[in-house]
Formats: structure tokens, C-alpha cells, sequence
């Protein structure tokens, strides 16, 4: 699984993109959410209110149930300011 | 499929855009009005009452520009129009340069107004763009606004 990270929440974590392989048992974002504040304290901050995060899966805008595989691609990013 | 095909140009760019230019080419055999909306890099933040001196830009490369193409389907099935373009500059930027470019043609003005409105509007909220101002060796993140938010609302069918 690729996850991508944009504007604030990239220096947070401290790169851009990140490799990871997920557990067959982690099927949704909220689950994979979870799971990467388990693996490393750098998510915590993150996701400490993750309901004000923007989430694309596969670079379409997703939500807290949406399915997630290993061979998806997620991103992590704050509301968009552009304009 | 869109019947009647408009001119559609979306461009993710770090140079500057030429508006007459841009103008000419939304200009259809039944274009009656061109409607265009320039955004300008400010130089003075008044919330946060300080100076800008530069400002980054960047995107999500594929998913900027199919948010972007869902925007101005949505604006075509509703006002019909005959040419639609958006240019939004990343990277680095100084007060007073262009960012951002809608422009929109069609038959008659309201649906121009009202189609160049929509885009902007939907570009704000949904296109995956950040800003990051800088002043003095500091870096801010521009944060949402929750007045673009709201301007949707207008919007709903």
C-alpha cells in the first residue's frame, strides 16, 4: 500500500509517501487508522481528531468505511486551500 | 457524453497564463458571453494581520486534476456551456501574481456568470491544492476557510 501525505500533515510525518504492507485484517481506512497509531507514536497527533482529515482512496475523496487493500493507494491530507 | 462539445482546457502549471489569450480560446462560433475570474496572490494577510512576502502551492498530481474535470462536468450539465477553462499555478509565487484562472463561455451571460461563480466556488472546497505563506524565514500553512463552505450552499438543487 502506497500513503501519500500533503501540505502540514507531510512535514508531520516527515515524508511524502510511505510503503507499508497492512495485515489481511485491516479491510477500511478507520481500521488502517488504527493500526498506523499502534505501529508508530508520529500518527498520533495526526489522528487525534481524524474526522477534521481529508481521505482519497485511490485519488477519490473516501471515508472512515471505505475498503482498503494493499494495492491501494491512500492519502492523508488537511482541507484544501487552494484558489 | 457531453453532446455539443465544449472547449475544455485544464492545466496544473507553474508559469504564468496570458488572460487574452485564454479569453480567444473559449470563444465558440455560439459563444454570445465569456465570463473570466483571475485570483491574485495578496500581499497582506488581514486575519492574521501580516505581511506575505511569497507563497507556495502544491497539488495532488491526478486526483488535482479529476476533481478539477468533475467540476466542470457538473457546470456544463447545468448551464450548458461552450468553453471552460481552469489554470492553477503551483509552486512559487510573489504578491501580486496570478494563481488562478476560470474561464467560461456560453450563449447567453447569466449562464456564464453563474457557471464561472460555480466552479470557483466548488475549485475552493474540493480541488487538492495548500498554500503555505512565507514571511521572514516563517512558513504558514494557510487554513480552510470556513466561508467557502458556505458559499456552496447556494449551489444545492
Amino acid at each position: 500500500m502506497v500513503i501519500k501525505y500533503f501540505s502540514w500533515i507531510k512535514e508531520h510525518i516527515g515524508e511524502s509517501e510511505e510503503l507499508i504492507d497492512i495485515p489481511s485484517d485491516i479491510t477500511n481506512v478507520d481500521q488502517l487508522i488504527n493500526y498506523l497509531n499502534e505501529k508508530d507514536s508520529k500518527y498520533n497527533l495526526l489522528f487525534e481528531k481524524k474526522e477534521l482529515i481529508k481521505i482519497a482512496v485511490n485519488k477519490t475523496y473516501s471515508s472512515f468505511d471505505t475498503k482498503v487493500s494493499n494495492s491501494d493507494e491512500i492519502a492523508f491530507f488537511p482541507p484544501v486551500t487552494g484558489g | 457524453m457531453i453532446k455539443n462539445s465544449p472547449v475544455i482546457k485544464v492545466k496544473i502549471q507553474n508559469e504564468d497564463f496570458d488572460v487574452s489569450e485564454e479569453t480567444r480560446f473559449l470563444q465558440q462560433d455560439n459563444t454570445g458571453a465569456i465570463v473570466n475570474f483571475v485570483g491574485i496572490v495578496r500581499g497582506y494577510d488581514e486575519k492574521n494581520n501580516r505581511t506575505i512576502h511569497s507563497m507556495k502551492l502544491e497539488h495532488y498530481p491526478g486526483m488535482t486534476e479529476s476533481e478539477i474535470e468533475k467540476i466542470i462536468f457538473e457546470s456544463y450539465k447545468r448551464w450548458q456551456l461552450t468553453g471552460i477553462t481552469v489554470i492553477h499555478r503551483v509552486g512559487n509565487l510573489k504578491p501580486s501574481d496570478k494563481i488562478v484562472f476560470v474561464g467560461v463561455s456560453s450563449k447567453h451571460r447569466q449562464n456564464a456568470f453563474d457557471g464561472c461563480n460555480f466552479i470557483m466556488d466548488w475549485l475552493k472546497t474540493k480541488a487538492p491544492f495548500w498554500k503555505v505563506e512565507e514571511n521572514n524565514n516563517k512558513r504558514n500553512w494557510v487554513s480552510f476557510n470556513e466561508s467557502d463552505n458556505q458559499a456552496l450552499k447556494k449551489w444545492k438543487k
